[in-house]
């Protein structure tokens, strides 16, 4: 069982520990291994178009996983106090949209968009009031829009996680103690759950940033830097992907293990 | 936002006590479902008094507390304070805090932040210089000087169960409630806050609200204890009341113990009833409530007011040939089990100055038992 398990990480593992180890080559080739160089990386950083996709990733992120959090802390709040048929439902299509496959979330947000928008746009032509009427099209919008569909379902389930392992009295002594519903809320629950919102920011930021599949389909014009590795990739692998790839996987991994630490400390202290 | 409308008045001095009771429960009734969690509740609480509820777990007690602190609406009836139905008003709008059976402290909150709390809720708000001296004046009153600045979760259970007390009563409640506040407290902490709870209460003149299941803490701290049943009051009154006339066979064995007899009421007189009991015996008693010949009674004795003796020295009196089952020394008193042919086992106490004279008796040994006619309860089953 053990030389099993072992064997299931190696081979897990050895490939990303061969992109790591590779982005460090002398060498232009990915398949033989020349001395060691971090010359990939000042490469890989003084690239205008990295630069430009790594900013129009950190955009995206940013603002999903802020909009992910601050919607899922007010979904997940509401559903505390939601009770029978109708929370079973919520809870339901929460775990379907953690469920659903990239690429549905992806071709449907595309779909749906891209008809909206052929609604809209004639529509928007006809009641302009003079000048050009904007252009309503993929870009920044569907993709923070998608990213944060996806991101929300998992910030409300970490917050409703830490909801229902706080002893309900708090409030109540909260509401005893004469302060009002939204008194209660500033005063105690906001402060006892931040560091479940913050983990679930921390996870959406990363899952965005991280995301390939859904952004392909909804980024229309724009290049987010899975994008930009991907299409790199058709044009050969170089080293230089390669220090990409590690630097976007060592903060991920940062990101992720502030996370945890987050929701363990949060955990402990209630 | 409407912000707390309620403004106690400042200063830790004793209330003054109001006209009329501080609260009161009109035909109260909760349900749950399909469970009548409180049904038909009467109750007045009087300024500064010190009531209990006392009742088995499941019996109301929580609900009748949690319907006085807003937290519950009643289903009928009318809950009052200070002469003002209050059944939808909310819990921030009550001037009434409760101390919570696991405390409820706000565990991102200092000591001192907790105690506080309620204060700075109030509209307009306090200047800071007030809330810290009303907070240092609470944490003297509990004995916790020096503790304001410490993190909850560095407290022990008894410094936190003072903690939740000064918090309540820092904000000087008409009403102080108090949700089984010592369950999770050990034995001798237990009495120590008994006592220490009591001297608060007489000190500050709140009246104090207290839910229990333990019948020795009603009975040591109380001034009224309200005893429950199903959701029911089965009577109200002082410890010493409820002791000495309990109102049926439930209240005798929840207020201190007693030997109980079962039976029926045989011949009924002003001054004595006649209860047949097993095997056809004759045993007299008092009835408090008027009983029918034929009604399924209790008579009720308490092992305090049953004698022994070696030998039947008491003249006319008759008493009841027992076979000594066990002794257990307590101290001031001694607690024999005894058991006779006819009336089955029960539970004598022999105070020590008694022990001195005659005794003390072993097991096995073969004695008689007295017990005076008006000492015995007639007591209804219901």
């Amino acid at each position: 069982m053990r030389i099993y398990a072992a064997f299931v990480y190696l081979f897990l593992y050895i490939p990303i520990g061969v992109i790591a180890l590779f982005s460090f080559n002398a060498g232009r080739h990915a398949s033989q291994f020349q001395g060691f160089s971090t010359q990939w990386y000042g490469k890989a950083l003084s690239n205008p178009f990295v630069m430009e996709a790594l900013q129009t990733s950190l955009i995206v992120a940013l603002v999903s996983a802020t909009c992910a959090s601050v919607f899922g802390t007010m979904a997940a709040v509401a559903l505390q106090g939601t009770k029978g048929p109708l929370r079973t439902a919520f809870d339901l299509l929460i775990y379907v949209a953690v469920m659903i496959p990239g690429i549905v979330i992806g071709i449907a947000t595309l779909i749906g968009l891209v008809t909206l928008f052929d609604q809209l746009n004639p529509v928007l032509a006809a009641i302009w009031p003079g000048g050009p009427p904007p252009q309503l099209s993929m870009g920044y919008g569907s993709l923070i829009a998608a990213h944060t569909l996806f991101t929300m379902a998992l910030v409300i389930i970490i917050i409703r996680a830490r909801l229902a392992g706080m002893d309900r009295a708090l409030a109540e002594a909260s509401s005893d103690l004469y302060a009002t519903p939204m008194g209660t809320f500033r005063q105690v629950t906001l402060p006892l759950i931040f560091p479940a919102i913050l983990a679930g920011f921390l996870l959406s930021f990363t899952f965005s940033f991280d995301d390939f599949i859904i952004a392909f389909f909804v980024a229309g014009s724009e290049t987010t830097l899975p994008i930009y590795v991907f299409s790199s990739i058709r044009r050969g692998v170089t080293p230089e992907i390669n220090a990409i790839g590690t630097m976007v996987l060592a903060a991920s991994l940062l990101l992720l293990i502030a996370a945890q630490v987050l929701l363990r400390t949060g955990r402990r202290r209630g | 936002m409407n912000e707390a409308a309620y403004a106690p008045p400042s200063g830790l001095q004793a209330a003054k006590p109001a006209a009329g009771p501080i609260a009161e429960l009109r035909n109260v009734s909760k349900r749950f479902g399909e469970v009548l969690a409180a049904d038909g509740l009467n109750l007045s609480i009087e300024a500064g008094e010190f009531l209990s509820f006392l009742g088995p777990s499941g019996c109301g007690k929580t609900t009748a507390l949690r319907m006085l602190a807003g937290f519950e609406a009643p289903s009928s009836g009318d809950v009052l304070l200070d002469g003002e139905v209050v059944n939808d008003l909310e819990p921030y709008r009550r001037p009434v805090n409760m101390v919570f059976q696991h405390y409820a402290l706000f565990p991102h909150l200092t000591v001192a932040q907790n105690i506080g709390y309620g204060l700075r809720q109030r509209r307009p708000r306090p200047p800071r210089e007030e809330i810290e001296r009303k907070v240092t004046n609470a944490l003297e009153i509990v004995r916790l000087e020096g503790f304001g600045g410490r993190r909850i979760w560095e407290l022990s259970g008894g410094q936190q169960q003072r903690v939740a007390l000064a918090r309540a009563i820092v904000n000087e409640p008409k009403l102080l409630l108090l949700d089984e506040p010592m369950a999770a407290l050990d034995r001798k902490l237990r009495k120590e806050m008994q006592i220490e709870l009591q001297n608060i209460q007489r000190r500050l003149g709140i009246t104090f609200v207290l839910v229990t299941h333990d019948q020795e803490e009603a009975l040591s701290m109380s001034d009224r204890i309200c005893i429950m049943r199903d959701g029911r009051i089965v009577q109200t009154g002082s410890p010493r009341d409820l002791y000495d006339r309990p109102r049926n066979r439930y209240v005798a064995g929840f207020v201190g113990s007693s030997n109980f007899f079962d039976g029926v009421a045989a011949a009924v007189s002003d001054t004595e009833t006649q209860v047949r009991v097993a095997g056809g015996i004759m045993l007299s008693g008092r009835a408090l409530a008027p009983v029918t010949a034929g009604q399924a009674v209790t008579l009720s004795v308490r092992p305090e007011q049953v004698r022994l003796a070696r030998t039947a020295a008491d003249g006319d009196k008759a008493g009841w040939d027992v076979t000594v089952l066990s002794r257990i020394f307590l101290g001031e008193h001694t607690e024999y089990l005894v058991k006779h042919d006819g009336l089955g086992e029960f539970m004598v106490l022999t105070p020590r100055q008694a022990e001195l004279s005659d005794g003390p008796f072993n097991a096995g040994e073969r004695l008689v038992a007295f017990w005076e006619a008006e000492s015995a309860l007639v007591l209804t089953q219901d």
